[in-house]
Order: structure tokens, then sequence, then C-alpha cells
């Protein structure tokens, strides 16, 4: 404070704009984020959602493997905050270590096919030709093969910590449809004035495509991110519900909700901790999706 | 005096708007006599056309209107729908700015005239399809009984025009609001059109009310002129008054910032600022805030119209009553007293400068297919947009390339910017061959080539703050952005604490002024200029073209600088080329080209631009060309513009064989002017 008091006064104001740092697209987008509530909210639930998932499990002295033989079907207690299962585990434990699966899958698959659906949407459109052409033959195959099938088939090679794997492919039969979208936006935003300018300016033409074209769809993909994330997530609910997605020992909260849903009606903290959490987290997604996408257009409401 | 037929008193219109109503014309007076012509100017957002929708009883609904609106007396205002059915087309009728949207495409015009005649007549069919005809022929469409089969869309936008011309006269009314009505047209269009305008006027003894916003259409043909700011009559008065003895500083900064044909290269005055969005009107005049002479009492309340100067003459100024100087002086004349030398130019007219040449452009041929049919494309034949295109720019030096549509300007320059090899001739940037450029090249190449397009919301991306928008070429040839943002936004008049917003965020001019900033972050060495300032108001299109002339002088730039509108390119420019159906007509020094034009096309299109100088505009003598533009995939044998030429007309049939057989290659005149004509003659058209 006292060395700030101390610069000559003209000297203040340029240095406190080169902290701030250039007003780029992404610090004015960051700024119209956290400016609405939604935003704000959407982010606060899921930093809260992350830090509980990975933080809280140290909190309790039950880790996730273990088993209360004292205790089994027990309601929450002092002990074990959230009960426990059949088999004695402590709900609290596995519902964070699912959650943490669930999170970690859920939002790595949306992004990762949101942003393979953007980039190959984008170059076959934006290139069309013989690169258009290859990867519309790939899409359309990826579209027509049984998605629930083929992973169902590939599930025991998930077991023993291959969830990136499972992501992979959960991500790789997500995509198509949006891609179609993506190259159809391409090929009429290719001909706009502005992307002919940067053309011109000797701009090259993955440039172009990551700085012009992705981001004058930002509203797409954020909405089809946003959409991603809740279906990957009940994508891989549903799979482990029928034994096919995360594989024990590991848990999810698709797996639990699955252990659960025998006994939710008379023991329902076995089932209503994890599908709450489920919930919230869908909610956080769509929240802070809805800020993002209008802090992306500039023509939303709020502009300075 | 005789009782005026059109009359509009205390007329308002609100728009409902986000944050409130919206008064987008408030309280408008005027009075038309029979058979006069009333002009009302002003810029986009003045509410000149909201006016004539409210007087033609079309405004939306959602548009609310107060005040009172006489024709012939009788009160439109308010009255029941199936009266102003009645009156509409048959005592008054409107010209719109476009005329395809006024015409039903799917019906033969013959039989929209016609419809429109038995609309309001108790007549036959026959009778009023013979009056179809001969309306057509008023207003000058050749073969008017075979047009009169055609459809709309078989017209070009001047016949169209034309035809909607003669669906106003048709009823012979007694008043014709004309909106904006040649804005969409070529100049050489755009005479013809106001020439039929003129006959039709004659012929049917009606009032015209002609809004525009080109001075000099209203100069040359209004008898009284109401000029528009804010929703508001800020001037009225006899053209003479107005143009040479304004009393509203308005209206002379107005008349100060349109580039003149006959002017010299004197800086244009600009209007600071920009009009005042309807919404948010400043208190007391809403000139103020870009008023060089306003007084500390101008923001207490608005002034009302006063008169004020000569008889009829008004204007809404609290200094309303002070002589003032004529703005509209012969520019030269203004330019030798304020001290500038018009003798600079005609020093070095013969032979330029020898410079380095930037850009040169040697028979460059551009030829597109032309095909049919949506399921079996076949090629019926070959648009030859460019056929054979020679000039070049040195250093330091603008070129203006201009034309009217479709003569081939902006394929020329889509083939420059493209630095491939182009389908025959040669395109040399720096002094590189296009043709024989590797991408590595090009890329090089690029940083010195710069582009400014014509309209600067397309051409900047909407999702992109300023800061990246100029930081963007910067990137992509591999400099660091830095400080230099905020350098280029000085440059080109804008503030540094610009950079966080986007595009929409700026006003039209400002929108250009970063276009310009960007086009010169890698300090270019030739800039090519599409259109810069077409898309802009009169009074922001100075700053940005004086702003152009300054950073050329400044940054040695060399300018290609393509545009339709001949007195700006008479602004800005040291050559013009002057393009027709895709070849060069005239090329040369600019004041030598304008003053004395060799090429009859060049005579005509001088002549076609109205100059804001109502006693000079009136004492003109127009060439007018007869028809259309000859169809590019198939132009006359010989010299292309023979079907159109005047001087061909009037050759013997001797020297004519030559125009129709040989086609004329550009032919130096002495000095720095050339003309692709046989029989070449240097005429002053002023
Ligand atoms: S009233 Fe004042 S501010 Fe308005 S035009 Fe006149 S001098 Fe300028
Ligand atoms: S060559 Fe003949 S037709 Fe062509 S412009 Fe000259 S006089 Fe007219």
């Amino acid at each position: 404070m006292v060395t700030s008091a101390e610069r000559p006064a003209g000297a203040a104001p340029s240095a406190a704009d080169q902290d701030a740092g250039p007003p780029s697209r992404g610090r004015v987008v960051a700024g119209r984020f956290f400016a609405s509530w939604q935003g704000r909210a959407g982010f606060a639930l899921l930093a809260l959602l992350f830090a509980l998932a990975f933080a809280g499990p140290a909190l309790s002295r039950w880790s996730y493997t273990d088993k209360d033989f004292l205790a089994f079907l027990s309601p929450p207690s002092a002990d074990h905050w959230f009960g426990t299962l059949q088999t004695g585990a402590d709900v609290y434990a596995v519902t964070l270590r699912g959650m943490r699966r669930s999170l970690v899958v859920g939002l790595l698959a949306a992004l990762l096919s949101t942003a393979l659906a953007a980039v190959v949407g984008a170059f076959a459109g934006y290139f069309l030709g013989w690169t258009d052409r290859a990867l519309t033959w790939v899409t359309d195959l990826l579209l027509v093969l049984p998605a629930f099938l083929i992973l169902a088939i590939m599930s025991p090679m998930f077991s023993g910590g291959q969830w990136p794997l499972f992501v992979a492919v959960l991500a790789l039969f997500l995509w198509m449809v949006t891609s179609k979208i993506v190259r159809g936006i391409t090929v009429s935003l290719k001909e706009r004035e502005f992307v002919q300018a940067a053309r011109f300016m000797g701009v090259s033409p993955a440039r172009i495509i990551f700085r012009h074209i992705i981001p004058n769809m930002s509203s797409l993909l954020v909405v089809d991110a946003t959409l991603n994330v809740s279906a990957a997530i009940l994508t891989e609910t549903s799979l482990s519900y029928f034994g096919f997605g995360i594989q024990p020992p590991d848990v999810s909260l698709g797996t639990l909700i699955a252990d659960g849903s025998p006994t939710a009606v008379y023991a329902p903290w076995t089932f209503w901790f994890a599908a709450g959490l489920l919930v919230v987290i869908v909610l956080a997604v769509n929240l802070a999706g809805d800020a993002l996408r209008d802090a992306c257009d500039p023509e939303s409401g709020r502009s300075r | 005096m005789t009782p005026p037929v059109l009359e509009v008193a205390g007329l308002t219109v609100t728009f409902p708007g986000a944050g409130g109503p919206v008064p987008v014309v408030r309280g408008v007076d005027y009075a038309v006599a029979p058979g006069e012509v009333l002009g009302i100017v002003g810029e986009s957002g003045s509410g000149k056309s909201v006016t004539a929708l409210a007087v033609m009883g079309l405004l939306p609904p959602r548009a609310t209107m107060t005040g009172s609106v006489r024709l012939h007396g009788e009160e439109l205002a308010g009255a029941p729908e199936r009266r102003l059915t009645a009156v509409r087309g048959r005592t008054i009728s409107m010209v719109f700015q476009d005329p395809l949207s006024a015409l039903t495409p799917v019906y033969r015009v013959g039989d929209q005239i016609a419809e429109a005649i038995r609309a309001h007549r108790r007549i036959g069919a026959k009778e009023a399809e013979r009056r179809a005809v001969e309306l057509l022929d008023l207003v000058g469409i050749p073969s008017p009984r075979q047009r009169a089969l055609a459809f709309p869309h078989e017209f070009s936008g001047g016949m169209r025009q034309r035809v909607m011309i003669a669906m106003a006269v048709a009823n012979d009314p007694d008043v014709i609001i004309c909106d904006e009505p040649t804005t969409a047209l070529d100049v050489t269009v755009q005479a013809q059109v106001l020439e039929v305008l003129r006959t039709a006027q004659r012929e049917t003894g009606a009032a015209i009310v002609m809004i525009t916003h080109d001075l000099g259409v209203v100069a040359g043909l209004a008898d009284r002129v109401l000029v528009m700011y804010a929703g508001r009559v800020v001037e009225a008065g006899r053209v003479d008054d107005v143009y040479h003895r304004a009393r509203m500083p308005y209206t002379r900064g107005l008349l100060g910032s349109v580039p003149r044909l006959d002017g010299g290269r004197a800086r244009l005055a600009p209007i600071d600022g920009t009009p005042p969005s309807p919404g948010a009107l400043p208190p007391g005049c809403p000139f103020e805030p870009r008023c060089p002479a306003a007084l500390p009492e101008c923001r207490e309340a608005e002034p009302p119209l006063v008169a004020a100067g000569g008889p009829g003459q008004a204007a809404a100024c609290v200094r309303a009553a002070e002589p003032v100087a004529d703005p509209v002086a012969d520019p030269a004349e203004a330019a030798e007293a304020a001290g500038a030398d018009p003798g600079t130019a005609a020093g070095r007219a013969d032979g330029r400068p020898e410079r380095a040449v930037v850009l040169r452009v040697d028979g460059l041929v551009k030829h597109h297919p032309l095909v049919r049919g949506a399921v079996l494309r076949r090629r019926v034949g070959t648009v030859r947009a460019v056929d054979g295109v020679t000039f070049d720019v040195r250093e330091g030096e603008t070129l203006g390339l201009v034309g009217e549509s479709g003569c081939g300007k902006t394929t020329t320059l889509m083939q420059i910017l493209e630095l491939a090899a182009p389908q025959r001739g040669t395109i040399a940037v720096l002094g590189r061959d296009t043709a024989r450029l590797r991408a590595g090249d090009r890329t090089a190449i690029r940083r010195d080539l710069q582009v400014v397009f014509q309209d600067p919301l397309a051409a900047l991306d909407p999702r992109m703050t300023v800061h990246d928008i100029l930081a963007e070429p910067l990137r992509a040839h591999g400099r660091p952005p830095g400080p230099r943002v905020r350098e280029l936004l000085g440059l080109v008049g804008l503030e540094a604490e610009h950079a966080g917003r986007y595009p929409r965020e700026f006003s039209g001019g400002q929108r250009q002024r970063i276009g310009i900033a960007r086009a010169l972050a890698l300090e270019p060495r030739l800039v090519v200029l599409d259109e810069p300032v077409s898309a802009l108001d009169v009074s922001i299109q100075a700053g940005v073209v004086n702003l152009l002339a300054e950073l050329k002088e400044r940054l040695g730039l060399s300018y290609l600088f393509v545009a339709h509108d001949l007195a700006v390119v008479r602004h800005i420019a040291d050559r013009v080329a002057v393009m027709h159906l895709g070849r060069i007509a005239e090329i040369g020094q600019v004041d030598r080209v304008y003053a004395a034009p060799a090429h009859p096309y060049t005579q005509a299109l001088l002549s076609a631009v109205p100059l804001p100088d109502p006693a000079r505009e009136r004492a003109r003598r127009r060439i007018l060309l007869e028809g259309d533009l000859p169809n590019p995939a198939s132009p006359p044998s010989g010299c292309r513009f023979r079907t159109r030429c005047p001087r061909f007309t009037a050759l013997g049939p001797a020297e004519r064989d030559r125009c129709v057989r040989e086609e004329p290659e550009v032919r130096l005149l002495g000095g720095d002017q050339g003309a692709a004509c046989h029989y070449a003659e240097r005429v002053d058209v002023m």
C-alpha cells in the first residue's frame, strides 16, 4: 500500500493496466461469466463438489474399502454420517469416492466429445474436398455402430484402473451429431467477411478455425457440452447399473445407485445420497453452462 | 398563395423500446404546395423515413403517432383504414428505396400497373392495359408493349424503379412521396431515374416529397428543403438559402462534410461525434454535443424552429439570427483562400514520380462460368467479369478504382488479394509475381498487403474483443501484440480503454476505424480499401476519409481504393481508373481526368454525379446514358460501350464501323491520362 502511494501519479494507471493484462477475449469472457449469478453459483457449486469429492474422504475415518462388521445397513449416525451399506461399507466414503469418479468421467467425456465434434466438424467444413469426405465417412460409420453394445462388450477392459479408456470410448460415441451441425455452420461461417479478412491477413487455416470459426459457435458448443455432461454421467450410470461401466472395486454414482436401489425403500440412505449428488452435479453444470454461453455471446444483455 | 396539398403539423411517432418509449419523430411540421418539390434530408436515424411512413399511414402497428396530416384539408391521421386505402395510390403515392419488395414477384409488371389503376378507377381491363403501356413508355422503358408482359425480376434495378414511378403516377396523384428512390442505384442510373421523376412530375403536376440523404440529389431537384436531425426539423427554407446561407450549424456541418466532385483535395470538415440515439437525447439542443458553435444556453432548452435568414427560412438554433458565411462557395476558391495551392496537383500532371511499383496488374482476366439448372448443371456461357485489366500503383500513391456495380472492380480486388495465379495476365505485388509464389512467400507478402472491407461489422469477428482483433495480424506473423495495440488505437483516434469491448458496441465510423487499425497493424506498404466509407453517413464518412489521407501521408502508404463514389475518390486518390464491363475505360491523374475526361463513359459518369450546389447543379448539362448495362456474358462486339455511347451516336457510319469491329485499348492522351476510346476527346463536364 505504501509503495503504491509513493509511485508518481502518472505511472499508477498504466502500471495498474499492465497488471490487469490485455483485455483479450479470455479475460472478458471470464469477467462476464463471474458477473452473472448463475456463473457464480454454478462455479461455486462445482468447486464445492470437487472439494468434497477429493478432500471430503479425509474428514471421515472410514475409507471406501473399509467394512464395518459391527454395522450392516445402519442409518446415519455420529459414527457413519451417511449410514452404512449391507456390506458394512460407509456410505459417506463410498458416495464421495463414487462422485469423484462420476465427476471426472462425466466432465472429461463431455469436454472430449464436444472438442472432438468441434474440431472434426470445423475441419471438414473449412477444408471441404477430401478432408470433408474422409471425416464425414468416419462420422457416419460411428453413427451406425451400436454404442451401448460395444461399451458392454468392452467393459472387461475397463477394470483395474482403466477408467480413462472408458472415458475415451464414452466420448467417442457422443460427438457425431454435433459434429455434423458444426460442419454445416462452418461452411456458412467460412464465407463471412471476417474469416476472409483473417485469411487475407495471412492467418493460417488452423488458427482461423480455432480463433474464428469455433468461437463463433461457442453458444452451440457450450450448450452441447452441458448436455453431454449429463449424458455422459447418465450413460455411465446406466452402464454401471447393468454392470458394464466402472468395474469393482472402483465405484461410481452409477454403481452405487444400482446397488442402493433394491434397499432404497427401507434404507433410503443407501440410495438417496448418491442420487441427490447426481442431481446437484447436473444442476451445477447446467448453471455454469448457461452463464458461460451468455458470457461468450457479446450480443447477450449485459454488455459492459 | 395556393393552399397546400399536403400539410403535416406536430407529427410525432413513438416506438416502444426496451427502456421505455423511444421518440423517433418529435414534432415535424411542413406543407407542400401543388407542383412543388420538397426535399427532406437527414442522416440515418434522423426520422425522415418514418415521417414518410406516418404520412402514408403505413406505420407498423406498434408505433404510436400523434399530430395531424391533412391532404387537401382532409385529416388523414386517425382516419379509418378504408379511407386511407382509397387515398393511397390515388391522391398520394409513394416510391420506395427497394422496388423489388414493392412489386409482387409473381405478377406481370403491366398487370400490376393496370391493377393499380383499376383499384381506383372504373375502367375496363383493356383500357387499363393500354394505359399501363403508356405509363411504361412515359418512364422511358424501351419497347413498353413487350416489357409490360415481363415479371419484376426480369428488370434491372433502375428499370424496376421506373416501373415503381409509373405505378406511382398511374392515377395522377397530387403528391408523390419518394423515400430514397435512388440510393440503391448506380449514378448513371440515378441520373436517369431522377430525370424520369422530373418528367413524371411535369406530366402530372404532382407535388413531390423527396426524402434522401444525398445533398446533391436535393440540390438539383427540390424547391424547398427540410433538414432533419434527431427526429426534428432543424432547418427549413428555399434550397438556395439553406445551401448557401444555412443558419443551423448542423446544416453547415453537413454541407461541409460532403466530398465534392468539383472540390480540390482540401480536407473535409467532419462533424465530431455521432448522432444521438433517439432513446437517449441530450438535454437542450440535440446537436449540442457535436456543435462547434455551442453556447452554454444551448444545453438548457431545445431551441424551437424560428424564422431566420431568407424568406420562409427557419432554423432551430439559438444563434439562428447571426449571419453566416456561405459553406458551399466555390470550393476551388475556398481552397485558394485557405492557402492550399490547387496548382500543386497540376505541377506533377506530366509524368508520374519515379517510385517503386508496389502493385502491377497486367492484362488480368477472370471469367466465371455461367451455369443453369439445379440438377443437371450445364454451362450456358461465360461471364467476363474482368477482361484484360492493366494498371499499377506506385509507392505512396493512391489509385482509385471506380465503376458501377458489375464493372468488375470487386473481382479485380479479390484476384489481387487471393495472391493466386490469375486465369490470364499477371499480378505482381511488391515486385513478386503471384503465379510463382510458394506458401511461405505468400504469407510474407500478406504482411505488406492489407485490406479494409466495406462493412466493418461483417469484417470484424463479433466474438473477439477489439484487443484480440488488433492483436491477430501481429500474432499471425509472430510479433508480440504488447503495447502495439494501444498505439494502433491511438493512431486511428480511438481510446486505449476501448480495447476490451466488442465491435458491436461501437458506432459505424468507429468500427471502420478499428478495421483500418487492424490493416495497419503490420505496417503494410499497400492497403487495399474496398468501399471503406460507403456504408457510413456523410458526417462520419468525412472523418474516415480524412483519417485515411492523413495516415497515408504519415506512414507513406500506398492505397488501392475501390469505390463507386466518384466524389470520395476525387478527395483521396492521386490517380483514378474507371472500369466499365471488366475493362478499364479511362485511367490517369485525378485532376486531369476529373477536369476533362476523355472517354464518353467517364464523361457520362461524372456528369451524372449530383453536386450539392443548387445553382451549379441546375445549370449543368447532363449526359444521360440510354438503356442498361449490357449483359456481361455477351458484351457487344468491338467497343463494349458502344450500345450506350453518346459519341458513337454522333459519329458517321464509316467512323462507327471502327467502334463496332475493333476493341479499343487504353491509349495515352499526353500527360498522365489514357482512355480506351478510338475517338477520345477531352471535355469539361462540370
Ligand atoms: S442551438 Fe447551440 S448547440 Fe444547437 S446548433 Fe445552435 S449553436 Fe449549436
Ligand atoms: S470507341 Fe466508339 S463506341 Fe467506344 S467509347 Fe469511343 S466512340 Fe464510343
